[in-house]
């Protein structure tokens, strides 16, 4: 199929009809200003959808204890390597946990991976999405840091509640 | 080709050639590129593009770890429309492994492929515009654009970098109903389309600005590797998805557009009509779309290829064992073999060349990426121009220098 060149008219070429369509077409605009497109981030948020891949963060299990078992697949196939878990054993029943488990989130590409092949559905990809800061060794989380993170509830960095959805 | 040229004697003028650098911090010029110009007043002697600004080893790193792990590496290549890349590499170790897709995958991913390329024609039709000076189109497109990343977001969990692809599969399935918000985003894009096809097609600055700019022959763009649109721009009927279809392109009604003059102003209206192209493409493909099948294959020799369902983990011990093979040994390559394959990516011939090491780590991973060989084509364009016309032949061209690099 070819694709055809229009042929200019005289009046066309004039430059004028090129300014008037191009007025009207932004003016056409002005009633449908009431649908916006941008927000105001951020003192307003968009609406995360469930599987939002922010920073990973871990969970907590109901013992009150971290769920991880320290089986070491999140750091074998975290694809920058940018998890390290040094792991001990423990008296509780799962006889294993990670004595040390940071991330690097200036490494972490937010992949998702961990998140997938963690059997014990320990590490989560949580919708904490704004994490700059000004030293990068700040940005390497330890166990703590990433167990706060993960009882925080969601959609809050640093907050109490929920954003309200953007209108 | 040449535009105008000085005639120095007649005029009595004393001018000597002047080297400029254009870029790497360039706005217009669409990443980290430096093109070395020598200008005769105005017009371009010779222009040379210097590369390698944003390279990363790309190619390296991949061959240092699984194939699986190497999947959201792709996403920074064409990083305009990271899931074709995602998709391409799957296709290509799934081919290196012979593997099976289903029917439902296979649906969703020329879905997935047709939106990323809308997504990318639409930056493209943006930032053409926002370089020659039409700013109001940049918003019209970019709103466009903002819907389909919204369907990504949805689909993957990220709008940007999706590394939605899988080997033998997609990361996850579709939520209920996401058909239908598809559709009515198709919609939305097909007045984008035509608005800025009402702004820029018969605007007479905007023909002014492009045609006869940076123009090439389908001999010289054959030459010179040029793939996709292009290429397409410059006369040459080629579309992998029509040559060597893959995903069942075959299967589509879909039409190649091919300019004729092979300047800005054609890849400008072929580009346009590719995106009409595709969404007839999705909207074919949705009809076929059935919620109810399966994403991955049950057949049990297929299973060593892609990590088992998250909720039998948790509860079986067999599967359990199974996500620790699959995710460490992953699908397991031949030794020694060799594939090419390519897609058309938004950009043109994307192609993979694996060579299987025995293991799930490729022993040799190379990538065809359209971008850095339709880069090669700006000197033949541009010499002989005028210095504003390479901000417009550089715009058409569509290069992403994470993909040139690499
Ligand atoms: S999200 Fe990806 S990059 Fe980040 S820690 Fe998990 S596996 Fe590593
Ligand atoms: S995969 Fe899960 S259980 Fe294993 S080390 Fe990582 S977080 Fe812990």
């Amino acid at each position: 199929m070819k694709v055809t060149r229009p042929k200019l008219s005289w009046w066309e070429r004039t430059y004028f009809p090129a300014i008037l369509k191009g007025l009207a077409i932004t003016l056409s605009h002005i009633p449908k200003i009431k649908k916006r497109v941008t927000l105001e981030y951020p003192e307003v948020r968009w609406a995360l959808p469930p599987q939002y891949r922010g920073a990973p963060i871990l969970l907590t299990g109901l013992d009150g204890n971290e769920k991880c078992t320290s089986c070491k697949l999140c750091e074998f196939i975290c694809p920058p390597r940018a998890i390290r878990i040094v792991a001990e054993e423990t008296s509780l029943e799962k006889e294993k946990r990670p004595k040390e488990f940071d991330i690097d989130m200036g490494l972490c590409i937010f992949c998702g991976y961990c998140q997938e092949v963690c059997p014990v559905e320990a590490i989560w990809l949580k919708d904490e999405y704004e994490m700059a800061d000004y030293d990068r060794t700040n940005l390497i989380f330890n166990k703590e840091q990433l167990l706060a993170r993960g009882r925080k509830p969601p959609y809050l960095p640093g907050r109490e509640k929920p954003l309200e959805e953007p209108k | 080709m040449n535009r105008t040229t000085v005639d120095r004697e007649r005029l009595g003028l004393n001018t000597e050639l002047v080297t400029v650098n254009m870029g790497p911090q360039h706005p217009a010029t669409h990443g980290v590129l430096r093109i070395v110009l020598t200008l005769d007043g105005e017009v371009v002697v010779s222009a040379r593009p210097d590369v390698g600004y944003l390279h990363r080893g790309i190619e390296k790193i991949c061959e240092t770890m699984t194939l699986h792990q190497a999947i959201p590496y792709t996403d920074r290549m064409d990083y305009l429309a990271p899931v074709v890349n995602n998709l391409g590499l799957a296709m290509a170790v799934e081919k290196l492994v012979d593997f099976q897709i289903t029917e439902k995958c296979r649906v969703m991913r020329v879905v997935c492929m047709e939106l990323g390329r809308l997504s990318s024609h639409l930056l493209w039709l943006a930032t053409a515009g926002l370089d020659i000076g039409a700013g109001t189109v940049y918003f019209y497109a970019f709103t466009g654009r903002e819907r389909i990343m919204d369907l990504f977001e949805r689909m993957s969990g990220a709008r940007f970098t999706v590394s939605y692809g899988r080997i033998g599969g997609l990361a996850r399935d579709w939520e209920a109903g996401i058909e239908r918000d598809i559709l009515k985003v198709m919609d939305l894009t097909k007045d984008a389309i035509s608005e800025v096809d009402k702004l820029l097609t018969r605007n007479k600055i905007w023909c002014d600005r492009n045609q006869n700019v940076g123009p090439i022959s389908a001999e010289d763009a054959i030459d010179l590797g040029l793939s996709g649109p292009n290429l397409r721009a410059a006369g040459v009927e080629w579309d992998i998805r029509k040559a060597y279809p893959y995903l069942g392109y075959d299967r589509y009604d879909f039409e190649i557009p091919v300019g004729e003059h092979g300047d800005c102003y054609d890849r400008y209206l072929v580009r346009m009509e590719e995106m009409r192209q595709s969404i007839r493409i999705v909207e074919q493909a949705l009809k076929e779309y059935d919620p109810s099948g399966p994403l991955f294959p049950t057949d049990p020799a297929s299973q060593k290829v892609f990590l088992p369902r998250k909720d039998r983990v948790l509860t079986k011990m067999e599967e359990l064992i199974h996500q620790f093979i699959v995710a460490t040994e992953g699908p397991k390559t031949e030794r020694g073999k060799e594939i090419y394959f390519s897609i058309e990516a938004t950009k043109g011939e994307l192609g993979f060349y694996l060579v299987g090491s025995g293991t799930n780590v490729a022993h040799r991973c190379h990538f065809r990426s359209p971008c850095f060989v339709n880069l090669q084509a700006l000197p033949v364009m541009v010499e002989g121009q005028m210095v504003a016309d390479v901000v417009a032949t550089v715009a058409s061209l569509d290069p992403v220098l994470g993909e040139v690099d690499r």
